[in-house]
């Protein structure tokens, strides 16, 4: 087996940014010989592999190698995007004879358009994000470092009885931004994440979960004695779920489910929903739509940080502000093209928030104190479905989790929909866990929720 | 498919990068040693557009050219892979090299191809549809000023409509599948697809959305064929201001009729994705050893059909070179059969399916469905829904998910009713059904005379690769299953 892939690659990766800025240039100078009046190229460039053991043996082994050019250009205020995988000039050329004709027969959108030179991120390169460390390892210690997780979670718990996978992902890639008004951005970024995927079983009762690390930076990743053991409690703890009465409860939404009832937050104050009428936060900017608990901040600029960003992907610099302050809603995430069509400026959020982090409050509890608190409810640990009306907030999801009785977790369950309109969800936080997921660009910990319907039998 | 076709894929994909069938043989051999038990290069070329109305005017446009080859190893359960967006030899010999790394490079016993490559397209027994190129099926004004015919007639429907949005896409992909087998075959795959989404606001402010659409591997020229594009506008207006006047969805365990076509997302969902070959050879699903066994009751015959004419989930070949089939998963209640890519139908001593599918090139192929809908049986929908004492009657939905460990499902309705002593009462908002795969359809208990398909419009995700299928069903009627509504009883 060749020892040296990975390494390789991503030396090879780091040699290619100035090619790829050139072309970038190329691109932008030939489309406006060929008439745009404006123009915006985005170009990338990635390397990867992952790796699947599953019952001690190589699963998949799969080498990632992409690339790909995507052109937007304007006549006037109309325009057109076209995309591809051959970087070569030639094929570039036609790509933008394309883009060109297209855009002839669009109709005009007077919001349409390049970011204004004052905002882009010009200065971008004083500020070193920290983002980009390859791993420098043999394939075979990556299969390895899969095989010994699965097999330290095997040893751990005897009710484990198969595998749905080890694996191990590492990736490298640089992307390019440019646009006709002199703006040239470049980043280069690498993202490691192993876990594993179990199964167990006891009498007929038949259940998966899985735990993971992701990072940066290869030596940030959490050992495998951690991976395994929580993905071992993880799939054990849901075996022998019951189905529970209808009834209406409190409901703790443990880390990774309080995470999505962000994410539908931030989905309805995006700019694109916003214009469109199509959100339950329209023209809430200023008002309380969280519990005074909730304090969120973006900050972009983090070293090493999984959403980190110096420039969004209208060039436009991005900064650190408070999203929501105690509860308030402050600013909304805005592109250049949604900022124009609401009458606002920009917040350099076009491709969406970055580094989104909860501040605590000063009664944030552990999860085992947040589960006292409660002292009678449910814990949703699984989500499942699309049940969320983004124009109304209505909020009707599959779940799966376990009974609190008397501040005591007394055993899972399943088969549930949990229920409610997520404008009164927000309002209705209790409660704010301390134990905060640091492994994606929203962090946050558990939230305790009042007054949820959650049905079953 | 012809040779004609062959030749023509061929010129479009291999002449540019100056490959010819040696240099593929070559590159095949040097992906085989004795442990490798398979090898297949995929080539893929894709055209595709989009276009997209809203405030009336067609503004948004996007074409995307993409082309690329996997190369895939395989060594008894162990897959290597390898592809590239360039097509040259010279990538093809790093990916052989690199897919075939999964295996210890102990010996240097060469071997090579037992077959030399032969064209295989006269095996094809499928002309599912047209090899033609749908993008050019009608002209950029055409294809705009059906957007806008849409646009005008969704907003003519009622005042209430405030907002349109409408979509047209469309793919052009060019295959070409070589194998260790000796096999060379072309596929030439259309897909269009055409939506619209609407939002309605009452004088109170209140609002709601309402979509239709469809598509299938055919031409633009089928959606406006007897004015359906038309008809489809005033589908998606009718729902949004149905969904105004909506009452709360009622909460808890009840009986529930489901209606024909895209409500087959339950069976896609509940029994569908546990009988893919890869989730039964490895155990995972609630379904592995359930072969033979009743899972059903004996009103449900559950297909997987991957050769129906025109649709969005048919396939000629599967993305291995295997003609699809009507696979037969449920009869009688009974389990019959897994779905099986040429790996997994290996390992488990059994022959493919037809079922090995991939998102693209840059992804390798897995167990997928096709076009998966359950037989009809003799009852009406009207004597179904007057059986109902106290229930819901959904007729549309967003879609779904399962857990195929737990056999936990999913799915949300779009369109539903309450129901009471037989009789549809009022619309309810959208609720979620939440049921257990293995357990759901032993409580069918009257199957309708109505069977459709889906209009074309779902899209299956598993393991990060989307592929396009399709759903379907006559009306049934499930004794009980979970309702999660916010109103109690």
């Amino acid at each position: 087996m060749s020892n040296n892939l990975i390494y390789k690659t991503q030396y090879e990766l780091q040699n290619e940014l100035d090619n790829y800025k050139q072309l970038v240039s190329d691109v932008l100078t030939i489309a406006k010989k060929k008439g745009a009046t404006d123009v915006e190229v985005d170009a990338s460039l990635s390397d990867g592999v992952s790796i699947e053991v599953r019952n001690g043996d190589i699963d998949k082994l799969e080498f990632n190698r992409d690339k790909g050019v995507g052109i937007t250009v304007y006549l006037g205020k109309a325009s057109a995007s076209v995309s591809s995988s051959d970087t070569s000039l030639k094929s570039l050329e036609s790509t933008i004879d394309h883009a060109i004709a297209l855009a002839k027969v669009m109709e005009e959108d007077e919001y349409s358009g390049l970011a204004e030179k004052e905002l882009l991120a010009f200065d971008y390169k004083t500020f070193d994000l920290d983002l980009y460390h390859p791993w420098d390892v043999s394939i075979e210690n990556l299969i390895d470092l899969a095989k010994d997780c699965e097999k330290k979670a095997f040893d751990l718990d005897k009710r484990i009885i198969n595998s749905d996978g080890s694996f191990v992902n590492t990736y490298s890639g640089l992307s390019i931004y440019g646009n006709s008004n002199g703006f040239i951005g470049s980043d280069i970024a690498s993202r490691h994440t192993y876990g594993i995927s179990l199964i167990g079983k006891e009498n007929d009762d038949m259940q998966t979960d899985y735990w993971n690390t992701v990072s940066r930076v290869p030596e940030n990743l959490q050992s495998i004695d951690i991976i395994s053991k929580k993905a071992v409690e993880r799939t054990v703890s849901r075996l022998g779920a019951k189905k529970i009465l209808t009834r209406r409860t409190p409901v703790i939404f443990n880390f990774s489910t309080a995470k999505t009832l962000i994410g539908s937050f931030l989905g309805a104050i995006s700019g694109g929903a916003l214009y469109r009428g199509a959100s339950f936060l329209l023209n809430q900017k200023g008002n309380q739509i969280f519990s005074d608990k909730i304090t969120l901040v973006e900050r972009p600029h983090l070293a090493q940080g999984l959403g980190s960003a110096l420039f969004d992907g209208d060039g436009v610099k991005t900064k650190e502000r408070i999203l929501v302050d105690n509860g308030i809603l402050n600013g909304y995430l805005l592109s250049c093209y949604s900022a124009r069509r609401l009458g606002l400026q920009t917040t350099g959020n076009s491709g969406g928030v970055h580094n989104l982090h909860i501040d605590l409050p000063d009664d944030a509890k552990s999860f085992d104190n947040l589960v006292k608190e409660m002292h009678n409810g449910i814990i949703i640990t699984d989500l499942m479905g699309q049940g969320i009306n983004t124009i109304t907030g209505d909020y009707s999801q599959g779940a799966f989790g376990y009974m609190v009785e008397n501040g005591v977790i007394t055993y899972p369950i399943r088969e549930i929909t949990v229920a409610s309109n997520l404008k009164d969800m927000y309002k209705n936080i209790i409660s704010v866990g301390s134990d905060i997921d640091t492994r994606g660009n929203v962090q946050i910990g558990s939230l305790l929720i009042d007054n949820m319907m959650v049905a079953s039998t | 498919m012809t040779n004609k076709d062959l030749l023509y894929v061929k010129d479009l994909i291999l002449t540019p990068s100056e490959l010819t069938v040696n240099h593929l043989e070559s590159v095949l051999n040097k992906a085989l040693l004795p442990e490798v038990d398979f090898a297949d290069l995929y080539f893929e070329q894709i055209y595709a557009e989009s276009l997209a109305l809203e405030d009336g005017k067609v503004k948004d446009a996007g074409y995307t050219i993409d082309k690329g080859v996997g190369l895939r190893v395989v060594s008894g359960e162990k897959t290597g892979y390898a592809y590239s967006d360039d097509i040259n030899l010279k990538s093809l010999e790093n990916s052989a090299i690199a897919a075939k790394s999964i295996v210890k490079q102990g010996s240097n016993k060469k071997i090579s191809l037992t077959k030399n490559l032969r064209d295989h397209s006269t095996n094809i027994i499928h002309s599912l549809y047209d090899s033609s190129n749908p993008l050019e099926s009608i002209s950029i004004a055409d294809k705009k000023s059906l957007l806008e015919e849409v646009d005008k007639e969704a907003r003519r429907y009622d005042s209430k409509i405030k907002k349109v949005e409408v979509s047209l896409s469309g793919s052009y992909k060019v295959v070409l599948i070589v194998n260790s087998l000796g096999m060379l075959v072309p596929d030439i795959r259309p897909l269009v697809r055409f939506g619209v989404t609407v939002i309605a606001e009452d004088s109170k402010g209140h609002k709601e959305s309402g979509s239709a659409g469809g598509g299938g591997r055919f031409g633009y020229l089928d959606f406006t064929k007897d004015n359906w594009h038309l008809e489809q506008a005033r589908e998606a207006a009718r729902v949004a201001i149905l969904n105004l006047e909506s009452k709360p969805a009622p909460a808890g365990m009840m009986p529930v009729v489901l209606g024909p076509g895209w409500p087959g997302v339950l069976l896609h969902e509940a029994v569908g994705h546990g009988l893919e070959g890869d989730f039964n050879r490895k155990k995972s699903s609630v379904f592995h050893d359930k072969l033979g066994q009743k899972v059903a009751s004996e009103l449900c015959t559950v297909v997987d059909n991957g050769t129906l004419d025109l649709k969005r989930g048919s396939l000629n070949i599967d993305d291995e070179g295997v003609p699809t089939q009507n696979t037969v998963l449920i009869e009688n209640g009974i389990l019959k059969g897994y779905m099986q890519d040429r790996l997994n139908a290996k390992l488990m001593n059994t022959e493919s399916t037809g079922n090995g599918r991939r998102e693209s090139y840059a992804h390798v192929p897995m167990p997928r469905m096709t076009n998966t809908y359950m037989l009809p049986g003799k009852h009406k929908k009207d004597e179904i829904i007057k059986s109902i004492s106290k229930g819901l009657y959904a007729v549309s939905f967003n879609g779904g998910q399962v857990d195929i460990t737990s056999g936990q499902f999913v799915f949300v309705a779009s369109e539903a009713y309450y129901v009471e002593n037989g009789e549809i009462k009022y619309p309810v908002k959208g609720a979620t059904l939440i049921g257990n795969g293995p357990e759901v359809l032993k409580k069918v208990s009257m199957v309708g005379d109505d069977l459709e398909l889906d209009k074309g419009i779902g899209t299956c995700g598993k393991d990060g690769q989307s592929v396009p299928v399709c759903v379907g069903q006559p009306t049934i009627k499930i004794d009980e299953l979970t309702v999660g509504g916010t109103k109690s009883e």
